[in-house]
């Protein structure tokens, strides 16, 4: 096990010893310390390693992630997991803004609560929050699964392409052209095990809705010409 | 993009170390706003007594003379406590309209930054540390503090344009963000007689709230009402002489993180500036939610 402490060495060394890491490395284990909330901790980590932060972190942690494992014992900041590529990202406390924006592939899993915009544009990308998510939430978002354990805030999915949202609480409202959906035995099944990869247990697919894409915004509408 | 720190103590323990507390804050939010920086100390208050705040281009010319100045204009007797281009002058509160008209007869090129019965406010261009030194906040005490600093995007960089901005006794605001509609409510509100010293949005926004408060709302109220009249996108932190108050617009992308313990409530654009805080480690953290006015008075 590697400890870093940022209290004493520059985040720079930090992710640039992350950044040197390839498959293969018998360095599997580093714990990052002292965070205090500082921006761009574990970026563009390309290796499979879990990196463990005790506390909180500021923007952008562990953006770009590939094969990594993230673990952020605390809240982070705007950004989390932004653009992530593969991977798991797991935040023990809150996220804030835009959490998983753009995301490709892996897991996010944010064991509190999510801020507005989460999921925003997300394109493969896997999140699960075990608490509510704010506004604005999947705002464009294109493919991958969101799962919420908790309640989501107004405007979700707005403008959503082919992202599959599962929400198990209420939700204040939801976006243009983003509708309720049936829970068919395929979608019980992907949920389930979506579940089983975020480690949630004791909670029932049954208890969730679907939400996904009414498909009306894909192509113009001539019925609508009046409105532009 | 700014940044903006705010602390409002609850415990009498903690402060003699308001100023060190917000100085530390400070620093850590210098990045988001390199051009300059400002902030608002509530101290100690005395009944019948007022603080003004000046602010000279020229202070070693104009703070030798000016106190001397307005006793002889006034007919009474004045403090004034020089801190680098700054002063505060120590005053009975009936005698505040007289020196308003003798500094602006006698010293025009000498601003008034704030006026009360508590608050001081020093605001500079320069780097957020440096300005924080230049008047030594460190060693500041009182019952809360809130500090800005400023990445320029609505108006120049100037000492006026730097926040807090006050406009009203014991009033102040700090603003992370920008208006749109702040001409068309600049001209409404100088209609019913209030007074702009800049071209700023953040000036009218405090502006606003003071407007709102002289027809006897509290601040919690006069939040409230400004989310219906103010366009744009906005992270408030106003104080008052008892009050702390928080407010974001409802779209919210204007980054905010709130903070409690028994001690004190805290703000601060993001986590970083709250990181020093003491107990910060079981405190309670918490994203404040679009357009929802958070409050606190004592």
């Amino acid at each position: 096990m590697r400890a870093i402490d940022l209290e004493k060495t520059p985040l720079r060394e930090l992710n640039e010893n992350l950044h040197q890491l390839k498959d293969g490395t018998n360095e599997t284990e580093w714990e990052v310390l002292n965070p205090r909330g500082q921006h761009a901790i574990a970026v563009g980590v390309d290796a499979p390693v879990t990196v463990t932060i005790r506390g909180p972190v500021g923007y952008y942690c562990a953006g770009m992630n590939k094969q990594a494992t993230v673990v952020v014992h605390g809240s982070s900041g705007p950004g989390t997991a932004e653009n992530m590529m593969s991977g798991k990202v797991i935040v023990k406390g809150d996220a804030s803004q835009y959490a998983g924006a753009t995301g490709r592939g892996g897991l996010l899993l944010i064991e509190g609560n999510a801020s507005s915009r989460c999921g925003i544009s997300m394109k493969g990308i896997d999140i699960v929050v075990k608490g509510n998510i704010g506004h604005m939430s999947a705002f464009m978002a294109q493919t991958g699964n969101l799962v919420v354990l908790g309640d989501a805030g107004d405007a979700l999915g707005d403008s959503i392409y082919e992202a599959k949202l599962f929400v198990r609480g209420s939700v204040k409202s939801l976006g243009a052209d983003c509708i309720e959906k049936e829970m068919r035995p395929e979608h019980h099944d992907q949920l389930s095990a979506l579940l089983k990869k975020a480690g949630v247990n004791g909670v029932k697919t049954s208890e969730f809705k679907r939400y996904g894409s009414a498909r009306k915004l894909y192509n113009f509408n001539i019925d609508n010409a009046d409105a532009y | 993009m700014c940044g903006i720190v705010g602390l409002f103590i609850k415990d009498k323990a903690l402060e003699p170390r308001l100023g060190e507390l917000t100085a530390g804050m400070l620093a850590t939010m210098c990045e988001r706003g390199p051009d300059s920086a400002g902030f608002a100390v509530y101290g100690a208050s005395k009944a019948g007594e007022a603080k003004i705040t000046l602010q000279s281009p020229e202070p070693d010319e104009d703070f030798k003379t000016l106190a001397k100045v307005i006793e002889g204009e006034i007919g009474g007797k004045v403090k004034l406590d020089v801190k680098s281009t700054h002063a505060v002058l120590l005053c009975k509160d009936d005698q505040i309209d007289a020196i308003r008209k003798a500094i602006r007869e006698k010293f025009p090129r000498v601003r008034i930054m704030g006026v009360g019965e508590s608050i001081e406010i020093y605001k500079e261009v320069g780097y957020p540390t440096e300005v924080a030194k230049q008047f030594d906040l460190v060693h500041m005490k009182g019952t809360h503090a809130i500090g800005h600093t400023r990445m320029a995007t609505e108006s120049a960089v100037t000492t006026l344009g730097a926040h807090p901005f006050s406009t009203g006794s014991d009033q102040c605001l700090v603003h992370n963000g920008s208006l749109s509609n702040h001409n068309n409510l600049r001209r409404d509100l100088k209609h019913d007689g209030m007074t702009f010293e800049t071209a700023n949005d953040s000036e009218v926004a405090a502006a606003y709230l003071t407007w709102r408060m002289n027809q006897g709302l509290n601040l919690g109220e006069a939040l409230e009402k400004s989310l219906e009249d103010l366009d744009g996108f906005f992270t408030f932190v106003v104080g008052t002489k008892n009050g702390f108050g928080v407010v974001r617009d409802p779209i919210a992308c204007k980054p905010a993180v709130l903070a409690e313990t028994d001690q004190y409530v805290a703000f601060g654009s993001e986590f970083r500036a709250l990181a020093g805080l003491p107990g910060i480690e079981n405190a309670k953290v918490w994203e404040p939610e679009p357009a929802t006015v958070y409050f606190w008075e004592r």
